[in-house]
């Protein structure tokens, strides 16, 4: 594997920004035809490499070689020129158009002055048969699924001529089907005689298929090791830089009564379809009750009904018996409902506030914090302060804007301001998502420590790990509907994802 | 105070300090490109706004009314509205206040003036409600109602005029009751009869009631919240909706308070316009200059009221044409927008200080 | 770094000078014409004029009232300057400026300046003020009004014989008692020669609006008028060019023009005719008094008798002389009062 010279190196590359050095002298090494993934946790310094060597950023200094020559890539397109190509986790593509036109958005076949698309749909046709990746070609991106998607964006840079591709964290939006079939399609390439990078701080897809590993950590290279000789384990440490548990400490559950219960729940898009259709479920004191499903099966829709952010149609919320469906928002959170959102930067924080001001979002109009209309910024700023220091929130200051906040800080405020309003119900969707190792621990622990308290806490993620590792009980939901009711002891993520793929066979079933 | 000093942050300063310098540097090449002495020109710009006090108080009168509607975008900015309505909530808190001026009698100067001024405010800001109102409830953006608004407003005025208050053989409203004036008639008399009064000290406390509300009260959190995320405010329990409506009342009554001092401070009656009167579009660049800050916009207002006020003085005592202040007003406007130039210029400056650091 | 930085500086500096060379043509040919510095001319009488928001160029009263100021300037009896008016909120400033100043003689162009003259006139008893088109009743202004609905009857008549589709319109700026005195007499004009033409009216609401005039012309000839008539300042630039372009495209429609002879600007081939309001007779005239030192407040109307208005004397291109000679004969008749011309419109 390891021929004589690399198809990329990178060396003693340096990049600066105002206050702080996203990379410092790093060197990197990819060989033809191996998966090389770049651990570390989230601001360790993996995207800003990554867009260095795309030609997004500009390095002060090192240099960096594509087949043994020191090249200047100073924009996507020499990128691209030099072969290089990047499927991003944003996907960019244009929605209303078809698979044919996003590839070759920029670099349109011209016959004349008119594009031949015909021949455009041919050779992406042969490409996706070459490399097994089975797109249509002529559909458009939002009938197609999102794993279907990220193959488009793999088309794309394949359609430009690229032979190395950097994966910049692939699977955060898949479901574990289409991770499998990913890494299908990633070997692929492989023997295909093409090269990888693969961004990603999950271990486990590591593990599964790449052949070496660096890791990062704070803008330096901690280590760089071949698959074959490390384990889980050391490589956790070294991302993290200290011990790290995998096993998620609890206590076993001990529920008390119900404390949230949805009947029937029916809510309809603009379109007229339900997408709650008549939903139900109970979140009993003392239990995390985790829902696991294929994004885009209703669990926005279900937060929302719950939160009072979306009109129910038909049946009823209740907590402690007492109904909330289609209160608003501030009635519910007052009848005691917290919610960490799923989309922080959406919901949970108004990013161009400051952290303080962000500490009161929803309390803000309340005594102590507001006396006769006026804002008390002493009181506002003391519980910031006590919440910054109580959740460990890394900020320069509380009155640092919430935008300049890492993904991990940002996400902890949020925990803090929740959890600070002593809710009977926490809901929480998706808590942990784009966050590395380290916050994953903290926020699931205070997850299980809510539990603890007594209160009842609803689980929603689309990590099965984490709904397996944390819940004391798991519903599936499938279309809008409950499907199924499992107990994390006895289960595993294959039966799960059948189930979120809306099979109803049970238990004994293999896949295939 | 620190607080307040705070909002200025060195780039919100520096930024329109450097783009007045570069539109000041543009109008003075055109100057000279057509054959005026740029030196000459300025000086007597600043001849004419601050070199006796007649023409300083009409200055005065000149921004008095910029800093309303430069407040009335700023405020709404603030909001994450667009408040392009100023104009027509200028004309409507102008029509407002001379009807009120016009048609109570007997009352004491101390409560019908007060309550002209109220009814400019109330009015403007109802027509601006409008726009928020659409917006809130039917998802109109508030863009195109406000263009709207602004001819209906126009019209509307004059039909009111017209109707109600033309003096007849004119096209004119007759003259408001002497006891709604907020002229200041003793200060009048001595800077040589220039036509100030009282709306120009509400236009500085209107400047300083909109900060402490922006940024002390319960409500302004609100506002500033859906402003900046309407999502976030929406799941935090605010309504969105409401604050909307409230926002825009609160803009719209700042540029009818504009209005109503302009008729109950400078004319003493209104005209049947034959087109809108324009304060309100320059409040834009105004609250542009100001960067959408209170104060910045008292400093925006005082410098598009020499620019516009003293241009007269630089056709006069230099000859040069007042469209080339416009050139430098715009030329300012343009630096501010275009905030990537401005910097892009000011790089080599902040390279070379970081060097000295370093060193 | 440094050499990037005055490069891009020098780049700035040549844009601006393009951008000047382009945007300040206008601007200094127009200068030049001024003439504010004075090359002749005794300095001591100076005579300021106010414009209002039409601004100088307005191709109408203004533009007469400042060509006039220029004669007066060349004929060495004083030197002149103008102020432009943005807003009537200038009216005012503007006037102030030159009564501060010490001019013999500040002049206020049209009747919209008739408050801020009243309230200058009375802070100031020493100035000398003069306004036109309105009446200001103060010892030291003169009011010169114009008795426009005579001269608008000579252009009736013209427009009566004229039309082929009996169908003729009238576009105004501002509905003001001034504007509709020149829609009266133009109608009487019309119906003392032909009874069956119909006049159509339209109000553009502004003097400074040239799009509104297009557009209401538009909807004129589209409705078979062949003959507009405007007095409607620089909105009325907009009626000449919509008769231009339909002219152009071989439609055979004209235009009357208003306050100067316009066919000089725009052509034989869209302007019938003009009435003539001499602006400039009456601002020299007024001009030349202050000069002789016999100036005295008051107001004067200029009617036909006095040639403060009529029917422009290139007018003969393009109207028959038996048209011409009726012209003559109504004139007469005018003066002598055989004829009375209404002033407002029934």
């Amino acid at each position: 594997m390891n021929t004589a010279t690399p198809v990329v190196e990178l060396k003693q590359i340096t990049k600066r920004f105002p206050g702080i050095v996203a990379n410092d002298s790093i060197s990197f090494k990819l060989f033809k035809g191996e998966i090389h993934a770049l651990l570390g946790e989230n601001g360790a310094g993996k995207s800003t490499l990554m867009n260095v060597v795309f030609g997004l950023y500009q390095p002060e200094e090192g240099v960096i070689e594509v087949n043994g020559k020191p090249v200047m890539i100073d924009g996507p397109n020499k990128a691209i020129e030099l072969g290089i190509g990047m499927v991003h986790q944003h996907f960019k593509l244009v929605q209303p158009f078809t698979v044919t036109e996003n590839i070759i958005l920029g670099s349109e076949p011209n016959k004349g002055a008119r594009i031949n698309y015909k021949k455009a749909t041919e050779d992406i046709r042969k490409l996706s048969e070459q490399y097994g990746l089975r797109v249509d070609p002529n559909a458009k991106i939002h009938d197609i699924s999102v794993g279907m998607q990220q193959r488009v964006e793999i088309l794309k840079t394949l359609y430009r001529g690229a032979d190395i591709l950097i994966f910049d964290e692939p699977t955060a939006v898949l479901t574990p089907q289409e991770i499998s079939e990913l890494m299908e399609i990633m070997q692929r390439l492989i023997k295909e005689g093409k090269s990888i990078i693969l961004i990603t701080h999950k271990l486990k897809e590591i593990m599964q298929i790449a052949d070496t590993v660096t890791i990062i950590r704070r803008g330096k290279v901690i280590d760089t090791l071949k698959k074959t000789e490390t384990s889980p384990q050391e490589l956790a440490e070294k991302m993290v830089g200290r011990n790290v548990s995998f096993k998620v400490d609890k206590i076993p559950a001990n529920p008390g009564e119900v404390v949230m219960e949805m009947k029937e729940v029916v809510s309809k898009n603009k379109d007229g379809m339900s997408v709650l259709n008549h939903l139900s479920l109970q979140v009993k004191a003392g239990e995390i009750l985790g829902i696991a499903g294929v994004d885009g099966n209703g669990q926005s829709e279900l937060i929302e009904a719950l939160t009072g952010l979306r009109h129910v149609d038909g049946g009823e919320i209740t907590l402690h018996g007492k109904p909330i469906t289609n209160l608003t928002p501030r009635k519910i959170t007052e009848s005691g409902v917290a919610h960490i959102p799923e989309d922080r930067h959406k919901h949970g924080l108004v990013l161009d506030f400051s952290v303080s001001e962000n500490m009161v979002l929803e309390t803000y109009y309340k005594q102590p914090y507001n006396k006769n209309g006026f804002l008390q910024h002493d009181e506002i700023d003391k519980k910031a302060q006590r919440l910054v220091e109580g959740f460990d929130v890394r900020t320069p200051s509380i009155h640092t804007m919430a935008r300049s906040l890492s993904g991990g800080n940002q996400q902890k405020a949020i925990i803090a301001r929740e959890i600070d309003k002593n809710p009977d119900l926490l809901v929480a969707a998706q808590p942990t998502r784009g966050l590395d190792v380290g916050a994953i621990e903290f926020v699931q622990k205070q997850l299980i420590a809510q539990r603890d308290q007594g209160k009842a806490v609803l689980l929603i993620s689309f990590e099965l790990d984490e709904i397996l590792n944390v819940s004391d009980r798991i519903v599936v939901i499938y279309e809008g509907q409950i499907v199924g009711e499992v107990l994390p002891e006895q289960t595993n993520d294959q039966e799960l994802g059948l189930m979120m793929a809306g099979s109803t066979v049970k238990r004994g079933a293999t896949h295939e | 105070m620190n607080k307040v000093l705070k909002l200025f942050t060195k780039d919100s300063i520096t930024l329109p300090v450097i783009a007045i310098i570069l539109g000041l540097l543009l109008g003075a090449i055109v100057m000279m490109v057509g054959g005026y002495n740029p030196i000459e020109a300025y000086s007597a710009l600043i001849e004419r706004v601050y070199g006796n006090s007649y023409d300083f108080g009409e200055a005065i009168r000149e921004m008095t009314p910029l800093i309303m509607t430069g407040l009335a975008f700023a405020f709404a900015a603030r909001a994450g509205l667009f408040n392009i309505g100023g104009e027509g909530q200028f004309m409507i808190g102008m029509t407002a206040a001379s009807i009120v001026g016009i048609h109570l009698h007997g009352l004491p100067a101390f409560i019908h003036a007060p309550l002209a001024i109220i009814a400019g405010a109330v009015f403007g800001g109802l027509w601006a409600a409008l726009a928020g109102f659409l917006k809130a409830t039917r998802g109109v953006n508030e863009v195109i109602s406000c263009i709207m608004l602004n001819w209906i407003g126009l019209y509307l005025s004059n039909l009111i005029i017209n109707t109600f208050a033309l003096q007849s053989g004119d096209t004119r409203s007759v003259d408001i009751q002497p006891s709604a004036s907020i002229a200041i008639s003793w200060l009048s008399e001595m800077m040589g009869n220039a036509r100030v009064h009282w709306g120009t000290l509400i236009a500085l406390l209107a400047a300083v009631f909109f900060y402490i509300f922006m940024w002390k009260t319960k409500q302004g959190f609100e506002l500033r919240s859906v402003g900046f995320n309407q999502d976030a405010s929406k799941y935090a329990g605010m309504n969105v909706n409401r604050n909307i409506v409230k926002a825009m009342f609160i803009s719209g009554a700042f540029a009818g308070l504009g209005g109503a001092f302009t008729v109950l401070g400078v004319f003493g009656y209104q005209s049947v316009m034959a087109s809108s009167p324009g304060t309100g579009f320059d409040g834009i660049a105004v609250a542009l200059i100001g960067m959408n800050n209170p104060f910045g916009v008292v400093l925006g207002a005082i410098l598009f009221g020499t620019l516009t006020y003293g241009s007269a003085g630089m056709s006069f005592s230099a000859d040069v044409p007042p469209e080339i202040v416009r050139i430098v007003i715009g030329a300012i406007i343009f630096f501010i927008a275009a905030q990537g130039i401005v910097r892009w210029l000011l790089k080599p400056f902040y390279a070379k200080r970081k060097k000295e650091k370093v060193s | 770094m440094k050499k990037v930085y005055s490069l891009s500086l020098i780049m700035v500096l040549a844009l601006s000078v393009f951008l000047a060379a382009c945007g300040n043509k206008s601007d200094s040919t127009n200068n030049a014409s001024n003439g504010t510095s004075g090359s002749g001319g005794s300095s001591d009488v100076k005579i300021g004029m106010v414009t209002d928001v039409g601004g100088v160029n307005d191709k109408s009263f203004n533009q007469s009232a400042w060509e006039a100021l220029q004669q007066v300037q060349k004929d060495g009896g004083a030197s002149v300057k103008y102020l432009q008016s943005k807003s009537d909120q200038d009216y005012i400033p503007n006037l102030n400026q030159f009564v501060k100043d010490n001019y013999s003689l500040t002049w206020g162009i049209g009747f919209n300046l008739a408050d801020a003259i009243k309230t200058v006139g009375e802070q100031n008893p020493k100035a000398n003020l003069a306004i036109i088109d309105s009446v200001v009743d103060l010892p030291n202004v003169k009011s010169i009004t114009f008795a426009e609905n005579e001269g608008s009857f000579l252009v009736g008549v013209i427009a009566g014989k004229m039309t082929k589709s009996n169908k003729i319109g009238f576009v105004g700026g501002e509905k003001s008692p001034l504007i509709q005195r020149f829609e009266a007499g133009f109608k009487a004009g019309i119906q003392a020669v032909n009874p069956n033409a119909q006049l159509m009216v339209n109000y553009a609401g502004a003097f400074d609006k040239p799009d509104v005039g297009k557009s209401a012309a538009a909807t004129l000839y589209n409705d078979g008028v062949d003959i507009i008539f405007h007095a409607a300042g620089a909105t009325g630039n907009g009626v000449f060019s919509e008769a231009q372009s339909r002219v152009n495209s071989g439609q055979q429609v004209w235009v009357i023009g208003v306050d100067k002879d316009q066919s000089l600007i725009y052509g034989d081939k869209v302007t019938l005719t003009s009435m003539i309001k001499r602006v400039d007779t009456a601002v020299e005239k007024v001009s030349k008094e202050v000069i002789d030192g016999t100036f005295k407040g008051g107001v004067e109307t200029l009617g036909l008798k006095d040639d403060g208005v009529g029917v422009a004397d290139t007018s003969s291109k393009n109207v028959p002389a038996d048209v011409l000679k009726l012209v003559d004969e109504y004139k007469e008749k005018i003066i002598k009062g055989e004829v009375k011309v209404p002033d407002t419109v029934q």
